[in-house]
């Protein structure tokens, strides 16, 4: 049902890499490391400035696709992924949007199940990527059902 | 912290068990990523979707495992990190984080890692190929 959802993607939005944001983050999952925390700790590190966590590109505001309409409740998280060119920095300007990569059903035992397979991307001001984000979601029959109602 | 450069396929490294979850823990995940769907905070929406009481972000839990790598910052990043949530993460459960290296190659470590509850059924389940620089 959103086989014709593949290949859209939202305008590009400019993020910043919000010191304090980092800093909820690092303690909303407990990994209060100086490298993500403490200016003065950064500038001895390889890279000279703070980093943020993996997961934290997750966060960012990564645009509306307008014709994606997704129900409010009931879907399911099943996979998701990250790939780096290289950490994302404290205080840097990032450009994010999303893509619908791919849609396919399954059915099993509960019924029918939808995979919604979305992209988040984010590049620097020159356009270069510094991460590319998967994410798989899955909607399943109960809530098809009543999507369609 | 020992150095990940002579860790040799099959070790592991020092894995981490995180208090058992609390309420207040995915009240603050929620804050701090913006994701506010109140299965995970309030227990009459999580019912209502079926579910026998409030569960974590999957988010909350991938989010902890990577910290098994934060301090090697010297020696590299993650370049890929990739789970799959395979199983539901309730109040009061006591979550282990490990990460095994299963393969490398010069300048890549592959390692598989794992967000275990304590049934010792993995809820998180993936890998990370961590990048030496």
């Amino acid at each position: 049902m959103y086989k014709d959802m593949v290949g859209k993607r939202s305008e590009k939005v400019l993020n910043t890499i919000e010191r304090g944001a980092v800093k909820k983050f690092a303690h909303a999952i407990g990994d209060e490391h100086p490298i993500y925390l403490d200016p003065e700790y950064a500038k001895t590190s390889r890279y000279g400035r703070n980093i943020a966590p993996v997961t934290f590109a997750r966060t960012l505001d990564f645009g509306k696709i307008e014709e994606l309409k997704l129900p409010k409740q009931g879907l399911i998280h099943g996979e998701q992924s990250f790939h780096y060119e290289r950490p994302l920095f404290v205080g840097e300007d990032v450009y994010c949007y999303t893509e619908v990569k791919d849609y396919y059903e399954k059915t099993g035992k509960s019924g029918t199940m939808g995979f919604l397979v979305t992209e988040n991307i984010g590049e620097d001001l020159e356009g270069n990527i510094i991460f590319k984000s998967r994410s798989v979601i899955i909607i399943t029959e109960a809530v098809r059902k009543e999507m369609s109602q | 912290m020992s150095s990940l450069k002579n860790l040799q396929v099959g070790e592991s490294l020092s894995s981490v068990q995180l208090p058992p979850v609390s309420r207040m823990d995915l009240i603050k995940y929620s804050g701090a990523s913006g994701d506010f769907n109140p299965i995970h905070t309030i227990d009459e929406a999580a019912k209502k979707a079926g579910l026998p009481g409030i569960i974590a972000h999957g988010m909350w839990t991938m989010g902890n495992l990577a910290k098994l790598f934060t301090g090697y910052h010297e020696e590299g990043f993650i370049q890929d990190y990739a789970v799959r949530f395979t199983g539901m993460v309730f109040l009061d459960d006591v979550i282990t984080l490990k990460a095994e290296l299963s393969e490398r190659t010069d300048d890549v470590l592959i390692f598989q890692v794992a967000a275990e509850n304590q049934d010792g059924k993995a809820v998180v389940k993936g890998t990370v190929n961590f990048k030496l620089v």
